[in-house]
């Protein structure tokens, strides 16, 4: 197991700086430079700003410079913010996003594998029916349109809600936020679950257990739940990245003051520091988590181990 | 083969649409601003903030949506065929090679190298189209590669290899048109990914640019004038979601069709 775990490891650190070198490089080829503005500088200033920004340097050492910046935590300043560090800018932003990921995936997760079981133990009936086509419709309702929908309807026309982040206090602002992100992944969530408990219940080790007269819910919480989950497993990468990119559109509908909405900013912005630093951040933290995932199949299934 | 059929629907009336209304997508008209839908006035969605007609925007905004959808999947196609066909084919090193790439670049969250691209370069629809292109044939480029490990064991193959045929042809004349039937099933789950990529960007302002309009920049529009003026919203966001609903319903239902194992 440690042996898998190490090589996991090993393999991502290539990939992250990948992540680092590509998006780096991206910025570098954007035509124009960050300071060129309407005013022509007077030589001098111009090199002081490049200097300042060590802009004078070659490519491989701005890289260099850049990559163990990166490493110890430092992004380097904000290219429009430019009393702030991109890492401040960062700090400030990281805790409601976090938040709001973390509870939406919660959400998702219980609900979404309540009503996958549920949908499998009643299958072809009524129940089941109605779960499967909510989730069909689910998966193909994107974020963007059931977010302003949840607005509309419980905001503006019930006024049950809040309708964006600085109007409410409390939990009530956090609610809708959390349900437009949990929704489509409760739908990817529920479909699985119903798809692999359908799948494992009809396999020959639990007809045994049928046969040798145990009951049916010890049949599933002892035989069927493993085995059952570990596709939902494999799921949690995606299902992660759809948070995390979903967080995004959330925070822009609702204005929440996380990372997404710094991010769109930025991009909005062009201040190049800062979207450079959230994509290599992004992209870790989406990294780290898909390990951590691989790292839990392997904890779970044995098989994965041996290969 | 109903979702088909909506889907064509909605596509002829997002072209014939537009002619039939007397109103231009682009046409702004500051006394009409934010109406209600009406009939007598042949504003059958109302009017948005500038008093452009929400009806032929929607179907404009349709087209542009399904256009970049086939565009990028095409791009999508392309590579990913080629790339998963060459390295099934010649295998060993090469394969193992390619196929690792493919693993790194599946590991990386593409949507936001997108994002970095279009924050770095101009913004254009040309853009748009490689940009959303370039990072979803991985999918297609497994699938294809799949199946080329097993198409060239066939008789056909060997017999067109003894007979001297040049390894490219081979690629092109023989193998590519049997992979046509798993491709085709994969395009019909691209699509859709490639609508949702679209839709995501626009609504955040970074892809389709004003005056232009797609079903994302709509979408976002709609939700900045919710309390003065729903029908923005309202008409963007279902059209969207139906034809996504049916994509997705044509895709798997393919998907299931071609898959021995789901017949039971």
């Amino acid at each position: 197991m440690l042996r898998y775990a190490l090589m996991r490891l090993v393999g991502a650190i290539p990939t992250l700086f990948l992540v680092v070198l590509v998006a780096f490089l991206m910025v570098r080829a954007a035509p124009g430079g960050p300071f060129d503005t309407e005013r022509v500088l007077p030589p001098e200033v111009a090199a002081n700003i490049e200097r300042a920004y060590h802009l004078d340097e070659s490519l491989p050492q701005q890289f260099q410079r850049y990559l163990f910046g990166v490493m110890r935590g430092d992004f380097g300043p904000s290219f429009r913010y430019s009393d702030y560090t991109v890492a401040e800018l960062v700090r400030g932003a990281m805790p409601v996003s976090v938040r709001l990921g973390i509870l939406a995936m919660i959400l998702a997760l219980m609900v979404g594998v309540a009503a996958g079981l549920l949908a499998a133990l009643r299958r072809n009936t009524v129940t089941d029916r109605i779960v499967s086509a909510i989730a069909m419709t689910g998966v193909s309702i994107p974020v963007i349109v059931i977010g302003p929908l949840l607005v509309l309807f419980f905001a503006v026309q019930l006024g049950w809600l809040p309708a964006g982040w600085s109007g409410g206090r409390g939990a009530a602002r956090w609610v809708m936020p959390v349900i437009a992100l949990a929704l489509p992944q409760i739908a990817f969530i529920a479909r699985i679950t119903r798809s692999s408990m359908i799948e494992v219940l009809e396999s020959e080790f639990i007809r045994t257990a049928r046969a040798q007269g145990l009951a049916t819910a010890s049949i599933i919480r002892y035989h069927a739940m493993k085995p059952a989950m570990l596709p939902l497993l494999s799921y949690l990468g995606p299902a992660i990245v759809g948070i995390v990119t979903g967080a995004i559109v959330v925070e822009q509908i609702f204005g929440i003051p996380g990372l997404g909405r710094l991010f769109v900013q930025g991009a909005q912005n062009r201040d190049f520091t800062l979207v450079l630093g959230l994509v290599i951040l992004y992209a870790t933290l989406i990294i780290v988590l898909n390990l951590i995932v691989d790292l839990l199949y392997g904890v779970i299934d044995p098989r994965v181990r041996r290969t | 083969m109903a979702s088909a059929t909506v889907i064509g629907l909605i596509a002829v009336i997002s072209i014939v649409g537009p002619l039939l209304s007397p109103h231009s997508h682009t046409m702004t008209n500051l006394d009409a601003r934010l109406l209600a839908p009406s009939l007598s006035s042949w504003q059958l969605f109302g009017t948005d903030d500038l008093g452009r007609d929400v009806f032929v925007r929607t179907l404009a905004g349709t087209q542009v949506t399904l256009f970049v959808a086939f565009v990028a999947s095409a791009v999508s196609l392309i590579i990913g065929v080629s790339y998963g066909a060459i390295a099934g084919y010649f295998g060993g090193a090469v394969d193992a090679v390619m196929m690792r790439i493919v693993d790194v670049l599946y590991a990386l969250p593409y949507i936001f190298f997108v994002i970095l691209l279009m924050v770095v370069f101009e913004r254009s629809l040309l853009l748009v189209f490689v940009a959303i292109g370039a990072v979803n044939w991985l999918d297609m480029a497994r699938i294809v590669r799949g199946q080329t490990l097993s198409l060239k064991e066939r008789e056909f193959v060997q017999a067109a290899r003894l007979i001297g045929v040049s390894r490219r042809s081979i690629v092109l004349r023989h193998i590519t048109p049997n992979l046509l039937g798993t491709v085709i099933v994969y395009l019909t789950l691209t699509i859709p990914h490639a609508i949702l990529m679209e839709s995501f960007l626009s609504f955040l302002g970074l892809g389709v640019q004003e005056p232009d309009a797609s079903l994302g920049t709509l979408v976002n529009a709609g939700a900045n004038y919710l309390e003065q003026a729903p029908w923005m919203l309202l008409a963007p966001a279902i059209l969207l979601a139906i034809m996504l609903f049916c994509f997705n319903f044509l895709g798997d239902g393919l998907r299931d069709l071609a898959d021995p194992r789901k017949h039971k």
